[in-house]
C-alpha cells in the first residue's frame, strides 16, 4: 500500500469519525426539530424566502408523507401498491368536504387539524375495505387491485355532483401552513419510524424476505399486512388533506394513475426499506421537477431517463435499505458499534 | 428418551392434492414423544408435502391431530404457537436480516421475556457461532450456519416438536454430521423431531422410526436401524 492511499484512507476515517460523532450525538436532533418548527413560523412571518419557494418547500413536506407511507407497503414489505394517489384522494376530498360543508366557517381554522385527523381516517378506513380481499393472495395481485381502486375512486368522484363531479371543488380554504406540514411530517416519519423498529414491524420485514417462512416463525403475517396498508392510507389521506388546503383547488384529475405514478418514483428514487430514502426522494423529485419547468415538455422525458439510469446502477435506489442513523433506535445502534469494532479488530482465529 | 412415550402428534388418512394431481394419497403415521421421526423417499414422494400440511400451510383432507387437538382449521401462524416448529426446505432464512433479528422474529407472539432469554441462552449454548454473528445479515451466513440459524430459529419459537426439511440439502459432508449431531443433542434435551430426508444413510441412522414414502404412500416403516439394514431400502436409497 503506498503512502498515498494510506493517506487518503486516514483522511476518509478522520471525516467519518467526525461524521459519527455528529451522527450519533441524539442530543442534536431535539435541537433541529425545534429550530425547524420555529423557522416554519418564522419563514412565512418575516417572509425569509419568496412565497414560490415557501410553496415548494410545503410541496416537499407533503411528499415526504406520501413517499415514507407508500415505502412502508412497497420498500418494507416488499408488496407493490400503484394506487397511493387514491387513497390521496379520498383523504383530500374528505377534508374538503369538512372544511366547505361540515365544519362552520368561523372555526374551520381551529378545527384543521381535527379534520386531516379525520381525513386520515377516512383513507385508512378504506385501506381496510381494499386489503381486506385483495391480502387474500400474495403477490401481483395487491398490484393490480390497487390500480383498479385508483381508477375507482377517480370515476366515482368524477360521478357525483354532489361533490362537484369532473369539475371538482374549487375555493377551498388555504390552511395548510408551513407549522402544520412541518408537524404532520415529522410526525408520520416519527410513527413510521417506530412502526418500523416494533414487533410488528420486524414482522413487515420478514414478510418482504419470505413470508412462508414468517407464517412458519409465529408470525400473524395477515395482522401485519392488514395494519401496515392501514397505516400507510392513513398517511396517504392525511397528506391528501394537506394538500387540498395547499392547492385550495381539488379535481378528479389530480389524483389519477400519474399522480400514484410520481409517488412510486420518489420512493424508488430515494430507496426502498429506507425512511431516510423516502426523505431524500420525494425531496430530489420535487425541487427537481420544479427547477426543470423552465424545460417544459422536455422534463417529462428528461425525469424517465432519470429514473432509467437509476435503476441501471443503483437498483435499490440512492439508499437503498440503508438508514440514516438517527432513525435507528439507540439499542440498534449499540449492536451496529460493537459489530463494527468486532470487525475491525483482525480475526487471529480466522483460517 | 425412548421411543416409548406417548403420542404427540397424529396423521390420519393425510391426503393432499396440487389440482387434479395427488401428492400424498391417504398416508397414516404417528409420532411419539422424545422420538426422532424420518420420512424418507425420493424426489416427489410426497415428504415436504406432508410437512407443510402439518404446518398449515397446503390445505388437506384427513386428519393431523397434535396433543389431542385437531389442527386442520388452525391457521399457520397459530400452529406455531402450539409448539410445531418446522425449519422450511431451503431454510427461509430473512437474508436482509440479522441473526438476531432472525431470532428475534420466532419470539413474534411470545411475552414472556425472562422466559425469551432463558432460551436466547439455550439456543446460543447449542450453536454459538450464531452468538458471534448476532449483528451479521442472515443472507451473508454460510450455507452451514444459515442451516444452524434455521434450526436456531425453530427452537426459539418454543417448539416441543421440530419439523425438519432436508437440512442436509447442499451441505457438505463434514457439515451434515455436525448438523444431525446437534439434532440428536436437541433431541436429547427433550424436542420430538419429524425429519424429512432425501440422505436416508444420515436420517436413519439417527431416526428412532422410519417410514418410506414412495409416491405419496408410506410402503415401509419400522426402526431406523432396521430399515437401515433392510434390502429394498437399500436397493432403492443407499445404493445398493
Amino acid at each position: 500500500m503506498d503512502a498515498q492511499t494510506v493517506e487518503k484512507r486516514n483522511w476518509r476515517s478522520r471525516i467519518g469519525q467526525r461524521w459519527d460523532a455528529i451522527a450519533e450525538n441524539r442530543r442534536i436532533l431535539p435541537v433541529l426539530l425545534v429550530v425547524g418548527f420555529l423557522l416554519s413560523f418564522a419563514i412565512p412571518q418575516f417572509t425569509l424566502i419568496n412565497p414560490y419557494y415557501q410553496l415548494i418547500i410545503m410541496y416537499v413536506g407533503i411528499n415526504i408523507i406520501l413517499a415514507t407511507s407508500l415505502n412502508l407497503i412497497n420498500g418494507y414489505m416488499g408488496e407493490f401498491s400503484v394506487g397511493h394517489a387514491g387513497f390521496m384522494a379520498v383523504g383530500a376530498y374528505t377534508a374538503a368536504l369538512l372544511t366547505m360543508k361540515v365544519f362552520p366557517s368561523n372555526l374551520v381554522g381551529y378545527l384543521f387539524p381535527l379534520t386531516i385527523l379525520i381525513a386520515g381516517s377516512a383513507a385508512a378506513l378504506v385501506g381496510l375495505v381494499v386489503a381486506i380481499p385483495s391480502f387474500k393472495t400474495r403477490g401481483d395481485y395487491l398490484a393490480i387491485v390497487t390500480l383498479a381502486f385508483n381508477m375507482i375512486v377517480k370515476s366515482v368522484i368524477e360521478n357525483i355532483e354532489a361533490i362537484g363531479g369532473p369539475r371538482g371543488i374549487p375555493g377551498i380554504d388555504r390552511l395548510t401552513t408551513m407549522p402544520w406540514v412541518f408537524f404532520w411530517t415529522v410526525l408520520a416519519v416519527w410513527c413510521m419510524r417506530n412502526f418500523i423498529y416494533s414487533n410488528f414491524g420486524r414482522g413487515v420485514l420478514s414478510i418482504r424476505e419470505d413470508e412462508i417462512a414468517s407464517d412458519l416463525m409465529s408470525v400473524n403475517t395477515r395482522q401485519v399486512k392488514l395494519l401496515a396498508f392501514v397505516i400507510s392510507s392513513f398517511f396517504a389521506g392525511v397528506a391528501g388533506g394537506l394538500f387540498a388546503h395547499l392547492l385550495q383547488f381539488i379535481s378528479p384529475r389530480v389524483f389519477d394513475i400519474l399522480k400514484s405514478t410520481d409517488i412510486l418514483i420518489m420512493v424508488y428514487l430515494g430507496g426502498i426499506g429506507s425512511i431516510a430514502g423516502s426523505i431524500l426522494g420525494a425531496t430530489i423529485f420535487t425541487v427537481l421537477l420544479e427547477a426543470l419547468r423552465p424545460l417544459g415538455y422536455y422534463r417529462m422525458i428528461l425525469m424517465p431517463l432519470l429514473l432509467i439510469f437509476l435503476m441501471l446502477y443503483r437498483p435499490r435506489g440512492i439508499m437503498g435499505l440503508r438508514e440514516f442513523r438517527w432513525f435507528i433506535p439507540s439499542y440498534e445502534q449499540i449492536a451496529i458499534r460493537l459489530w463494527r469494532q468486532k470487525k475491525e479488530v483482525p480475526d487471529a482465529s480466522a483460517g | 428418551m425412548s421411543a416409548s412415550n406417548g403420542v404427540l402428534l397424529t396423521v390420519n388418512e393425510l391426503t393432499i392434492s396440487y389440482g387434479n394431481i395427488r401428492a400424498v394419497k391417504g398416508i397414516s403415521f404417528e409420532v411419539h414423544e422424545g422420538e426422532i421421526v424420518t420420512l424418507i423417499g425420493a424426489n416427489g414422494a410426497g415428504k415436504s408435502s406432508t410437512l407443510r400440511a402439518i404446518s398449515g400451510l397446503v390445505p388437506y383432507k384427513g386428519e393431523v391431530i397434535y396433543r389431542g387437538q385437531n389442527l386442520h382449521d388452525i391457521p399457520a401462524d397459530q400452529i406455531v404457537a402450539l409448539g410445531i416448529a418446522q425449519v422450511p426446505e431451503g431454510r427461509g432464512i430473512f437474508g436482509n436480516l440479522t441473526v438476531g433479528e432472525n431470532l428475534k422474529l420466532a419470539t413474534w407472539q411470545r411475552k414472556d421475556k425472562a422466559e425469551i432469554a432463558r432460551d436466547y441462552e439455550r439456543v446460543f449454548g447449542i450453536f454459538p457461532r450464531l452468538k458471534e454473528r448476532i449483528n451479521q445479515l442472515g443472507g451473508t451466513l454460510s450455507g452451514g450456519e444459515q442451516q444452524m440459524l434455521a434450526v436456531a430459529r425453530a427452537l426459539m419459537s418454543r417448539g416441543r416438536m421440530l419439523l425438519l426439511d432436508e437440512p442436509s440439502m447442499g451441505l457438505a459432508p463434514v457439515l451434515v454430521r455436525e448438523i444431525f449431531k446437534v439434532l440428536q443433542e436437541i433431541n436429547q434435551s427433550g424436542v420430538t423431531i419429524l425429519l424429512v430426508e432425501q440422505n436416508a444413510n444420515m436420517a436413519l441412522r439417527v431416526a428412532h422410526r422410519g417410514y418410506v414414502l414412495e409416491t405419496g404412500l408410506i410402503t415401509l416403516s419400522g426402526p431406523g436401524k432396521e430399515l437401515l439394514v433392510d434390502q429394498r431400502v437399500k436397493e432403492a436409497y443407499l445404493g445398493g
